[in-house]
């Protein structure tokens, strides 16, 4: 547990401490980086979504000035030791090989078919532009649904119906809908979003041919991850490669895959013997970097007349992409798991169908198979209380699981450890005042205004995670705090911040279990060679599991500078106390002490204690939690539809988390704010549209819709703190909550807004024509496919009629 | 992203531009605020031979100032200038309103009206403001000097009758006098480009409107201005009930742009839209 200090730092709104170097541009991204004599990479990539390769003819880009090396498909494949891997799952498991350079055929536009080395990067683009390409095209698949029919173009001849798996969770609900009062049922479209984290990726190789090993200097969320795929992929063993994670800008789970261009920039360091960088532009970006969520949503749900839910079923169509990318299916497995959310439902049934289509490969973005989870079981309870004929919270209040049903194992696969979801929603709902907004609703609905109220209510699973509860990998992370001989305190952690705020966190909290000034402390991160064995930042885990192996690790630094301090004053061990940064013997007459400081000298330096004590201050400790924490919370808006234009404002927005003891609220709020802010931008903005060519038509940011500060609301933030037993620090993640919660909610309320019209659904994003023409063709066409019973129906068999 | 190779000279005056530009004019660009002219080559969308770089012209060309009954703005004047300009201010507050509402502070401040009217994108904010004003361009070459109307100016999306050894010089238009006027627009979610703008310039008297200019960007491939609605809106009461009816279908039949961020027919109801919203706002002033 925490010790409470005079330094007091935990808990405090302390600055984030990275924040001066990032914003005045004394960062350390990987394109900063530059040694002597770095040649440039750049791709040549695929602008057809689905054809064969008939040739490649690099003769005249070879020829071209300043050019080293150009690789292309089979050659390559010379070079590697394996394809880039994925972490297969679920009842079928087909993982296609993928090369990071095709070798005959291209699956999606963007698939890079040729790599150029040059001088300068204008060079090497220069090149790339010389290289004829010959393709004959094949039909393109970009729908999920007829991608797995049978006859359908398959991408890849060996993988049936384009199917990469299957994932099924649950227990049998046939009974539950034979039997039930009510059912409704909706299909969702949960639409594809581009990451666009503020730094494109980067990836500076540098092999030395002197001892054979190889740095990777890299925008990665998990550096050791990677290097143990990359050793895997470029055939150098583990121990000679190093892999870098410096000033990362961002991720959002983009940064978690190994991809094709760390691998060709290995290589062609290695081939040429030179530093080889490829920096990604934001247009590379939208194809090259992975994207998230894109499923279509079946789902259906059971209930009593008086509004007790028994029953929730689900059909997840997944697109994974051209490829499999690392963590491909490992989203729906996230969404399947929390389906029932935070409702005590009996009969939970949820499949998951991955689908290979000519598109982009997916992997995890912010809250990755959360928000989809979230968002279609939130969406289908506003259409049951409407069903019933109950507001939306008193039908969430009606079916919450209670605290005394805690531990509370979901029916999927988790045993949610601990919650409490009444008070948040009290909170939250009076913050907000609903009842006097409904009024206010019904008054403007009199003026024919358009102003609607959206409620999610949420719970998560994160801090990934427990090796009982991963069937990946363990799921532990690690941190070494080492005392300096002069009392500061370095620690070494094995995740990897890139702007959850780490490096000020974990100091507040060394700072104060040591009872130092937080100036004295020093958070490292992002080096294999640095830190032992962690796995990243991902799936809100950085505090809530690396936070943990810290407060350990801490632990274990003040029980061997106990033994000294008890040497120092010849004392028992047994009787030394860490009280205000002292040593104290209890109940020593004259109060005899020493301070922190004065035990790290000692420590490395008096020759009394060679014989007895081991030098150097300093500690290794692994944490691995027993289960997942679960932050929950209730997020509720109020949304203007302006009929004239479509355009959609939030008038109010007001979310009570529950994220467990908050070491540093500011973070904390950061961490919602940025949360809330891509939540909402996939409500309204947000949206990756592929053409049937394939053609990515939002690729750009003139096209692609990200928020900005003057398209959001004003938040309220509250909180109900409900501490995890689960880990130390009694904390849980809150990097993604936001995300998760907001989208729905925006939904919800703008679906509220237009109910006068008798709208049900609109499919996201909320784009304003959208909603301009359902006002004016008086809510008809509403752009989704939901209003078809019969489509809903045949996913689900016969079992509930 | 780097662009393709290409030769770069950064003439000394108005003369030698003029003279490059009769020489290579055909394979040039010439190169002001750089705004749009830089991305489209990052993008290789733009791959000029040559870059004329005028920034020696800078001093010259950037100027706000009044002759007779005449504004008279340099070419090179930057969004940041009109916008902050006092003499705009009370002579054409719509043009520090407009510039107000482009792009971002960076944006403001290195792109220029002249670069904004040559690279013609049809759903820029000053095209449209400059064609309500019946503003016109003056062009010079080593030939001499044209002034064009800016109604006949723009040819297509990011074309204009401009020559290849021409250079835009200069924007000038009559002061709207005691005339009111406003722009208003619906930005483009992604690029906050207007998706439909409109730019109002009307006279008003006892109550009615006597005359009335608007155009608009972003709604056709260039920015345009109808007789009908114009000549509709003449002797209307100035509520907004009158002025909606007025603006109502202003722009049917018109061959609209079409994009993700709406349809013809969304753009054709927004032109509707924004018109009334520019007259209201004019006569609010």
């Amino acid at each position: 547990m925490l010790t409470a200090n005079a330094t007091g730092y935990v808990g405090s709104r302390i600055k984030r401490r990275e924040d001066p170097r990032l914003v005045t541009g004394n960062g350390n991204f990987t394109d900063d980086l530059t040694p002597a004599g770095t040649l440039y990479l750049h791709m040549l990539r695929s602008s057809h979504a689905h054809a064969k390769i008939v040739s490649i003819n690099t003769a005249a880009a070879k020829a071209m000035p300043g050019v080293m090396a150009v690789f292309t498909g089979e050659d390559f494949k010379k070079e590697l030791a394996g394809p880039i891997p994925g972490v297969p799952f679920g009842s079928v498991q087909a993982v296609p090989a993928y090369y990071p350079i095709a070798t005959d055929r291209v699956r999606f536009v963007g698939n890079i078919v040729a790599a150029v080395v040059a001088e300068t990067r204008g060079a090497a683009r220069d090149a790339a532009e010389a290289i004829e390409v010959e393709y004959e095209d094949l039909p393109v698949v970009i729908d999920m649904e007829k991608a797995v029919k049978d006859g359908a173009t398959l991408l890849h001849d060996e993988i049936a119906n384009n199917i990469c798996t299957e994932i099924e969770l649950g227990n049998d609900v046939a009974d539950t809908f034979k039997t039930a009062d009510v059912v409704v049922e909706h299909r969702f479209f949960n639409q594809r979003l581009v990451p666009n984290a503020l730094e494109n990726r980067v990836a500076l190789a540098e092999f030395h041919p002197g001892d054979e090993s190889i740095t990777l200097t890299v925008t990665s969320q998990n550096p050791h991850i990677l290097r143990t795929l990359l050793s895997g992929e470029i055939g150098i063993a583990e121990h000679k490669v190093r892999v870098v994670a410096p000033d990362v800008g961002g991720g959002f789970g983009s940064k978690i895959a190994t991809y094709a261009e760390e691998v060709i920039a290995c290589i062609a360091s290695r081939k040429t013997k030179k530093p080889v960088k490829w920096t990604e532009t934001r247009s590379e970006s939208f194809v090259g970097t992975i994207h998230g969520r894109d499923n279509i949503d079946y789902i259906r749900m059971a209930a009593t007349k008086d509004g007790k839910i028994t029953g929730l079923d689900i059909v997840a169509y997944c697109n994974m992409g051209g490829y499999m990318s690392l963590l491909g299916p490992s989203v729906p497995v996230l969404c399947g798991v929390i389906a029932s959310g935070p409702y005590a439902i009996p009969n939970v049934h949820f499949k998951a169908i991955c689908v290979y289509t000519n598109t982009t490969p997916t992997d995890a973005y912010r809250g990755a198979g959360r928000p989809e989870a979230t968002y279609m079981l939130e969406r289908t309870m506003n259409m049951l209380a409407d069903k019933l004929g109950m507001d939306p919270m008193e039908l969430r209040r009606k079916n919450f699981i209670q605290p005394d049903q805690f531990p509370y194992f979901n029916v999927l696969a988790l045993n949610y450890d601990s919650g409490n979801y009444e008070p948040a929603m009290d909170k939250a709902l009076q913050i907000f005042g609903y009842d006097e907004f409904r009024k206010t609703q019904e008054e403007a609905r009199k003026n024919g205004k358009y102003i609607g109220i959206g409620q999610s209510t949420y719970v998560e699973v994160c801090g990934l995670g427990p090796g009982s509860g991963m069937t990946i990998s363990r799921g532990y992370d690690c941190a070494v705090v080492r005392a300096e001989l002069t009392g500061k305190v370095t620690v070494f952690t094995g995740v990897a911040p890139h702007g959850q705020g780490q490096e000020t966190t974990f100091a507040q909290i060394v700072a104060d279990e040591f009872n130092i000034p937080i100036e004295d402390v020093t958070i490292k991160h992002g080096d294999t060679e640095m830190t032992p064995y962690g796995m990243g930042t991902y799936g809100s885990r950085g505090t809530a599991v690396g936070g943990g192996a810290l407060m350990l690790a801490v632990n274990s630094v003040k029980d061997k500078a106990k033994k000294i301090a008890a040497f120092q004053m010849e004392a028992n061990e047994e009787d030394i106390v860490f009280e205000g940064g002292k040593f104290t013997v209890k109940g020593a007459a004259g109060g005899k002490s020493i301070t922190f400081q004065e035990v790290c000298l000692k420590a490395y330096i008096d020759p009394k204690m060679a014989p007895v004590i081991e030098p150097g201050l300093e500690a290794t400790r692994y944490f691995e939690p027993g289960n997942f924490v679960f932050p929950f919370g209730t997020h509720l808006a109020a949304v203007e539809v302006e009929p004239e234009t479509g355009d959609v404002k939030i008038l109010k927005y007001v979310c009570v988390d529950d994220c467990g003891k908050q070491l540093n609220p500011m973070i904390v709020e950061g961490q919602i704010h940025g949360g809330l802010t891509q939540g909402i931008a996939q409500a309204l903005f947000e949206e990756a549209v592929y053409d049937d060519n394939g053609q990515l038509i939002s690729g750009t940011l003139m096209d692609y819709a990200l928020p900005t500060a003057a398209d959001l609301p004003h938040y309220t933030l509250e909180h109900t703190v409900t501490p995890t037993t689960v880990n130390p620090l009694g904390v849980k993640g809150i990097g993604e909550a936001g995300t998760i919660a907001s989208t729905p909610v925006i939904v919800n309320a703008v679906v509220d807004a237009l109910k006068p019209l008798g709208v049900t659904d609109i499919q996201m994003p909320l784009r304003p024509e959208k909603l301009w023409k359902l006002i004016h063709n008086g809510g008809s066409g509403n752009g989704s496919a939901g209003a078809d019973t019969s489509v809903v129906e045949q996913h689900f068999g016969e079992d509930n009629k | 992203m780097i662009p393709s190779a290409f030769d770069y000279s950064t003439p000394a005056s108005l003369d030698e531009v003029l003279q490059l530009l009769a020489e290579e004019g055909e394979n040039s660009k010439v190169l002001a605020g750089g705004h749009s002219l830089i991305p489209a080559m990052r993008l290789r969308l733009a791959q000029p031979e040559k870059i004329i770089d005028i920034k020696a012209l800078r001093p010259q060309l950037s100027y706000i100032k009044e002759e007779g009954d005449l504004i008279k703005i340099g070419a090179m004047t930057t969004y940041y200038q009109i916008e902050t300009s006092d003499l705009l201010k009370e002579k054409a507050p719509i043009l520090p309103e407009a510039a107000s509402v482009i792009g971002d502070v960076q944006v403001r401040n290195w792109g220029t009206v002249g670069g904004s009217l040559v690279h013609a994108d049809p759903s820029s904010d000053l095209p449209s403001v400059m064609l309500a004003l019946d503003a016109e361009v003056v062009l010079k070459s080593t030939k001499g000097e044209r002034v064009e109307p800016v109604s006949s100016f723009f040819a297509g999306i990011l074309q204009t009758t401009i020559e290849p050894d021409e250079l835009l010089v200069e924007i000038r238009f009559k002061a709207p006098g005691g005339k009111k006027s406003s722009y208003k627009k619906l930005p483009n979610k992604a690029s906050h480009y207007s998706v439909v703008g409109a730019a109002a310039v009307v006279g008003v008297a006892d109550g009615k409107i006597t005359d009335a200019a608007v155009a608009f960007s972003g709604l056709a491939e260039i920015p345009m201005r109808f007789d009908a609605l114009e000549q509709k809106l003449v002797g209307v009461a100035t509520d907004e009930a009158s002025i909606a009816e007025a603006c109502k279908g202003c722009a049917s039949g018109v061959d609209a742009l079409e994009d993700l961020h709406g349809s013809q027919d969304y753009r054709r109801a927004m032109a509707d839209v924004f018109a009334k919203r520019a007259i209201l706002a004019a006569l609010s002033k």
